[in-house]
């Protein structure tokens, strides 16, 4: 408040401006260092997704190959929001649950549940639309994501007791350090992959294997979808990082040459006085 | 070479299995666009599993698979079908008769219609890393828990733990 009060009359005391610029300091040097965390963290992640994009693939591949439509006559849906706990990286949760609200602002939303994979996109979706949200998950993104984790989201899915006839992972896509896109892939009920017009050319099915196939491939393409997303959350992050450095440098520079400038000014002040004390003592 | 359409079907097996040979020997030098672009009749082979892929859309002559509905290999132009994967050994043989065994724990096979296999395993690893020792450990420990398990629920984990230890030890031992 004093800060503020002084600056407006363009005024302020070296003290403050000192103040200031070594909390600018601070700051920088913290987003430096998180700039650097999220680069290891996105080796690893980027080598890892390298590994389970044939693994997303080959789940997705049965559904399209079978052609497999979301029934008619189910217009119950699900929408899984596959975003993490942690901020400061960007746009990646905004966009994803912006994917969801456009969907949820449109008529039919009525039918439509949300799981929330993370806090970040509960944060966002709560307030507006906490009455379509079934369940959340959190604790994603401290750690890589791993198949355990993957495999309790599609447990929690499965006992939710929610009906759906189709729905949609809505995930973050990497595509280059500098560049990711919201992405979806498919989820349909047993009675939707029943009845896929080229169900019938699969031989020897039962409806203990489709269950089984169901549950596993729906585990898989959340893995997937982990994976996909924390690659994308570390690369923005890394670029939000060095964005907010190179801010801070700037500030850095002007408040030095704002300081150096009002220290002159005491300096030269300081000496009108003396000189034209003893002036007038003449 | 441009064959005729009805030319193609009464194509003697013998000259086939010669153009076959010949592009098995293309492929060895250039895998990677032939793998890329597995032609008709191939089957495009993927086995990823969380930890590791180990074939992405490759040729293959044949893979052996332990599902539930028993074991069972596949050959180029299965009949497409979806199984589920048991623990045991996956055993892949390449286009130069090389095979490779992999441990898998559980997962899914699907073989679709034009030849596409994908076989996805929870965790996966080839049979030479898996230490006996270790795996006899693992199994009495699973088996001390099975015995233990207070609820249901704990004790079909813990059957499972045991089914995929006893299949660990088979493996490596064999």
């Amino acid at each position: 408040m004093v800060v503020n009060h002084q600056q407006s009359r363009n005024m302020a005391t070296l003290k403050a401006i000192s103040i200031r610029l070594k909390s600018v300091k601070n700051i920088q040097k913290i987003t430096q260092s998180m700039k650097m965390v999220s680069a290891a963290k996105y080796t690893r992640a980027e080598r890892e997704l390298k590994a389970a994009r044939p693994y997303g693939e080959g789940a997705v591949q049965f559904y399209e190959k079978a052609e497999v439509a979301p029934p008619e006559d189910e217009p119950k849906q699900l929408f899984i929001a596959m975003t993490s706990d942690r901020g400061l990286c960007g746009a990646v949760h905004t966009g994803v649950s912006k994917v969801i609200r456009t969907r949820l602002s449109e008529p039919g939303a009525e039918n439509i549940k949300v799981i929330c994979v993370g806090d970040k996109s509960r944060a966002i979706l709560q307030r507006l639309y906490s009455k379509h949200i079934i369940s959340v998950c959190n604790e994603i993104g401290r750690l890589p994501p791993t198949f355990l984790d993957a495999a309790r989201i599609a447990n929690a899915i499965m006992t939710s007791g929610y009906d759906f006839g189709s729905g949609k992972i809505i995930y973050n896509k990497f595509k280059s350090v500098v560049s990711y896109a919201q992405s979806n892939l498919p989820l349909f009920s047993r009675n939707a992959v029943e009845s896929a017009p080229k169900l019938a050319v699969y031989d020897s099915l039962d409806s203990d294997v489709l269950q089984s196939y169901m549950e596993f491939s729906l585990a898989s393409m959340l893995f997937y979808a982990l994976k996909e997303g924390a690659c994308s959350e570390q690369s923005s992050r890394m670029t939000a990082m060095d964005n907010a450095s190179k801010n801070a440098g700037e500030m850095i520079d002007k408040l030095t040459l704002t300081f150096n400038r009002t220290r002159q000014a005491v300096i030269t002040r300081e000496l009108i006085e003396i000189i034209s004390g003893a002036a007038a003592l003449d | 070479m441009e064959f005729q359409p009805q030319y193609k079907i009464t194509m003697s097996y013998t000259l086939r299995s010669l153009l076959r040979t010949v592009s098995r020997k293309l492929q060895v030098r250039s895998y990677a666009a032939e793998a890329a672009a597995p032609k008709e009749g191939e089957m495009a082979f993927t086995f990823a599993a969380g930890n590791k892929v180990f074939y992405d859309k490759q040729v293959v002559k044949q893979v052996d698979v332990p599902s539930f509905s028993g074991a069972f290999g596949i050959l180029p132009k299965h009949v497409p079908t979806l199984a589920v994967l048991k623990p045991g050994v996956v055993t892949v043989t390449e286009n130069d008769g090389k095979q490779s065994k992999i441990f898998v724990s559980s997962g899914t096979i699907t073989v679709n219609e034009d030849s596409s296999v994908q076989v996805l395993a929870e965790e996966a690893h080839p049979l030479e890393n898996l230490d006996r020792a270790a795996a006899q450990e693992a199994l009495s420990k699973a088996q001390s828990e099975f015995n233990s398990a207070a609820n249901e629920q704990a004790k079909a984990e813990a059957a499972i733990a045991v089914e995929v230890a006893e299949e660990i030890v088979k493996a490596a031992s064999a």
